[in-house]
């Protein structure tokens, strides 16, 4: 069994507090950053680790913060990203949830590295539970000398809090999550400037997923290198993949970058296979903006070799026979179901939180959702797929933030490998509303495993 | 869409535990930023008196040094304030794809029938309403929903869990 980084000591009765926690060894990477390291050496040793952020986007993290302007006389702030709102991915809850001192104790050491007095934590609004326990770890840490004023007597000051979110998919997106934390509507800004020049309040400013900042835990506990032996080419370390849909065991889990996906699919110790005893049909493998694979392109590359859960090797194809491993949001779809009818409802959510200041996502999104409902509904034409693809097009690198290649992506990638099937919805409208296309060609190529009795 | 008219114009006041609140949520900005704490506080009103009314924006305005459109932007952006009054328990339910996937609009078809209405409209005793909502992040739990104004979770929801939970809430009252 691959060694665990972040999750380790997630079983333990107690973790959440902060005793419990101090006593496995937490904190530690604190005491050995503050008292050992200048900031310096921590932003190399995160360089040197590959640390890729674990939001989605897969930009690395000590390259990131080398970014980070140092004007005299400004504050610099780190803001932690813990919106989570990808459809599919729900890592950065269930690690808030049972082991919140990681973030808090990650959030210490690279607040130190960047130089920042005040972090903020921004959680999604939703998540009130995740926002209390996190309130409570921080008051236990302060207690015990690890926030406030002169940390450890290292004469560092930080304090934290917990931002609340109220409702909006894309203040997930970093400048939107920093107009969020200044009291705004949740729009994007124009980049540049990027934030580590003006971001919060206009000052230099550093945004990291949750994960990222727990990842710096192990890199300064281990040291670079260790950290940089686990995984695979410039995929090292771990990863949370949270895995939902039609599986076995759906939960979340801590994988070594480079694990084959057919492992992470099928083995017990993983996902489990396929619920119900059914075949696999469909993966997204990095929460719904990614492009859909069938099953076939999932497990094996184009050129028919295994595929494993890596940025490269799951964007091996590129978006014609590849996907991305993004936010690491996996859902399977059984025979059972609808690629049309997700392809809708993904949309739908795309056009519904859209912030509406570029019109090729404002409108594009409530075209492509409009079209796949009549399709959906038995009143399709043929001519309707090309449209959605012309549309995607029209979206996608024509708009202010990602949102909008997110929502052309798994339209076009679901058109582009399950064509037959939306061609199905038009020739077969009447049937279409009563009853699922099903496997098709699209089966995964391994023996169905026998139900344990 | 906000529309001022439609919401009830009684004035309300904020007591002064709920000052102290604020002024607490305001000292975590540096100076002069105190327009950070919008959310945060909007959350509280909410939770005060179950949803956000004109009169409370304004008010919500004067306390941060604010315009009042200010505030009925933010309001109305985010998804989680209520600008008309709801049941006392609004039920949440993820509609988004990955819960659709083992059964979230069967839940909510449920949903519907047993508490007897609409999306978004109180049964007639005001303990009810339901809404869709997106991705709340727990999709390996699905189907899932929530309930403000702490957002305690339900988790694998079933026909039967869903009936004990309405049945409870009604017990309660
Ligand atoms: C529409 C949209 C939604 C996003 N949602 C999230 C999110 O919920 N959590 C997150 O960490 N990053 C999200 N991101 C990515 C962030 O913009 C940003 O890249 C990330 O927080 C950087 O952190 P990282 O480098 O540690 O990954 C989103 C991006 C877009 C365009
Ligand atoms: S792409 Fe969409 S979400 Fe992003 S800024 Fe434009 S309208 Fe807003
Ligand atoms: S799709 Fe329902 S919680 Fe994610």
């Amino acid at each position: 069994m691959a060694r665990k980084l972040l999750l380790e000591h997630i079983n333990v009765p107690g973790i959440n507090t902060f005793e419990v926690y101090r006593s496995k060894g937490g904190y530690a990477s604190v005491e050995k950053a503050l008292k050992t390291l200048t900031p310096e050496e921590i932003v190399e040793e995160v360089k040197k680790s590959g640390l890729r952020g674990r939001g989605g986007a897969g930009f690395p993290t000590g390259m990131k913060w080398s970014f980070l302007a140092k004007p005299e006389g400004v504050p610099r702030y780190l803001v932690c990203n813990a919106d989570e709102s990808e459809p599919g991915t729900f890592k950065d809850r269930y690690l808030m949830t049972h082991i919140p001192h990681l973030l808090i104790e990650g959030m210490i050491v690279s607040s130190f590295a960047l130089g920042a007095k005040t972090s903020y934590i921004y959680v999604r609004g939703e998540m009130m539970p995740q926002i209390r326990i996190l309130e409570r770890a921080i008051a236990e840490a302060k207690n015990a000398g690890f926030l406030g004023k002169n940390i450890l007597g290292t004469g560092y000051d930080l304090e934290l809090y917990v931002q609340p979110g109220g409702g909006a998919y894309i203040c997930g997106e970093e400048t939107a999550l920093l107009e969020s934390l200044e009291g705004k509507r949740g729009n994007p800004r124009i980049k540049p400037p990027f934030p580590a020049i003006a971001g919060l309040y206009g000052c230099p400013t550093v945004v990291n997923n949750v994960e990222s900042i727990a990842a710096v835990v192990p890199i300064i506990n281990e040291g670079a290198e260790e950290y940089a032996k686990i995984g695979i080419g410039r995929s090292t370390g771990t990863k949370l993949i949270s895995a939902g849909g039609n599986l076995n065991k759906p939960g979340v889990y801590e994988i070594d970058l480079g694990l084959s996906c057919e492992e992470f699919l099928y083995s017990d110790e993983y996902c489990g296979g396929i619920a119900n005893g059914k075949r696999l049909k469909a993966v997204v493998a990095g929460g719904s903006s990614v492009p859909i694979l069938p099953a076939n392109l999932f497990l094996k590359t184009a050129n028919g070799e295994g595929r494993l859960m890596s940025y490269e090797s799951l964007s091996d194809g590129g978006f014609v026979t590849g996907t991305m491993l993004g936010s690491g949001g996996f859902i399977a779809f059984d025979e059972d179901q609808c690629i049309v009818r997700n392809t809708w409802n993904f949309a739908r959510f795309y056009h519904h939180e859209s912030c509406g200041q570029c019109s090729p996502c404002r409108e594009g999104t409530g075209w492509m959702e409009k079209v796949l409902h009549r399709l959906e509904n038995g009143h399709g034409k043929q001519s309707d797929m090309d449209l959605l693809v012309d549309v995607s097009k029209k979206i996608e690198g024509n708009t202010i933030c990602p949102l909008g290649d997110a929502a052309a992506w798994p339209v076009a990638s679901a058109i582009r490998h399950f064509r037959d099937e939306f061609e199905w919805h038009v020739t077969h409208a009447s049937e279409a509303t009563v009853r699922n296309y099903g496997l098709a060609h699209y089966a995964d190529p391994l023996p169905k495993p026998e139900p344990a009795a | 869409m906000l529309r001022v008219e439609d919401t009830v114009q009684t004035p309300v006041e904020f007591s002064p535990e709920l000052l102290n609140k604020f002024a607490d949520i305001v000292s975590r900005y540096p100076e002069g930023k105190q327009k950070s704490a919008l959310l945060p506080i909007l959350h509280l009103v909410q939770a005060e008196f179950q949803w956000v009314s004109a009169p409370a924006m304004d008010k919500v305005a004067e306390y941060l040094k604010l315009q009042p459109i200010e505030v009925y932007e933010v309001a109305s952006f985010y998804t989680m304030y209520f600008l008309r009054p709801q049941g006392k328990y609004v039920l949440e339910v993820c509609r988004t794809g990955p819960c659709c996937l083992v059964g979230a609009e069967k839940i909510m078809d449920h949903i519907e029938q047993k508490l007897g209405v609409k999306e978004g409209d109180v049964t007639p005793d005001g303990l009810f309403s339901w809404r869709g909502v997106e991705c709340l992040a727990a999709c390996g739990f699905a189907p899932v929903l929530q309930i403000g104004p702490e957002y305690t979770f339900y988790e694998n929801l079933t026909n039967d869990s869903v009936d004990k939970l309405i049945t409870d809430l009604r017990e309660k009252g």
